[in-house]
């Protein structure tokens, strides 16, 4: 097991390594938020 | 039981709003389960460091890109020549995921080649094959945007979609048929892998996840297209009476 700062550095390719996951989890979240937003605004003209 | 039923919009909507929560919540463990792994119990490459771990987002991303597309081209097709509603629907839905996980596999695959290769971007066959193929999902959901017209809409995507279908296999063919920077398949259906087993396993089961997540946000989108199309046909029919 290693430590956390070790963890958090992946051996100096922490920067690319993160930032693909960071990317990921704001592609991902921004289309489940559109779809949600797309959702509320038919919701308030289907009333 | 009869399947064909739930071909129709009426039918299919309740059905699809009760499997969503069973796709959606299987996607998020397995996420969890595929990063643990990828992360915990994967070992440090002797090769690429700890770099290779961006392989766990970057290859499923790419898969489902490439997946995703010739589904929406079947969709598309099956739509076009049936004149099936709900097909092309489907197809319009998946086209937005697709686009999605192209992008993210470009961006990943452009983090992991900085470190790797010195160099975020060149124009290599796989990396310009798969920038067109961005390209094909953006023209498909910009070409259905610009046409009021649904069902014309639908026609005219479903040209595009089946005419871009060949690239997919030049994608997958392109480390094989050209020298190219990037690396080849990893995992092959007839040889043995080529990777260890706890990162083989972290890889599939990310794929898995992120399976899981696209048909439940595909699922979840179509039934919002389906409202969108119904309040659309109604605000038409005001307007005509």
């Amino acid at each position: 097991m290693r430590s956390l700062s070790e963890f958090i550095s992946l051996g100096g390719y922490g920067f690319y390594v993160w930032g693909s996951y960071l990317f990921a989890l704001v592609a991902i979240g921004g289309e489940v938020l559109s779809l949600r937003r797309r959702k509320k605004s038919s919701d308030k003209e289907g009333r | 039981m009869n399947l064909y039923k739930y071909a129709s919009p009426a039918m299919f909507y309740p059905l699809a709003g009760k499997i969503i929560p069973w796709f959606a919540i299987s996607s998020a463990i397995l996420f969890v389960v595929g990063l643990y792994v990828g992360f915990f119990v994967a070992p440090v490459d002797f090769q690429q460091g700890d770099a290779y771990r961006i392989m766990f987002i970057h290859v499923p991303a790419a898969w489902m890109g490439m997946f995703l597309y010739v589904l929406m081209a079947i969709y598309a097709g099956i739509g076009w020549a049936f004149n099936a509603r709900l097909a092309s629907m489907m197809a319009s839905s998946i086209s937005i995921t697709g686009a999605m996980f192209t992008f993210l596999s470009l961006v990943t695959g452009a983090f992991w080649g900085k470190p790797t290769w010195g160099t975020w971007w060149v124009w290599d066959a796989r990396m310009t094959s798969t920038l067109i193929l961005l390209f094909l999902y953006i023209g498909f959901i910009s070409l259905q945007a610009s046409i009021e017209d649904t069902r014309r809409a639908d026609r005219a995507g479903a040209v595009l979609a089946l005419v871009g279908v060949i690239n997919v296999p030049i994608i997958y063919f392109s480390v094989q048929w050209w020298n190219t920077l990037h690396q080849g398949a990893t995992i092959r259906i007839l040889n043995k892998p080529t990777i260890a087993p706890p990162m083989l396993a972290a890889m599939l089961i990310m794929l898995v996840a992120c399976w899981l997540y696209s048909v439940a946000v595909v699922l979840i989108r179509l039934r919002q297209i389906i409202v969108e199309r119904e309040q659309n046909a109604a605000r038409f029919a005001e307007v005509v009476t």
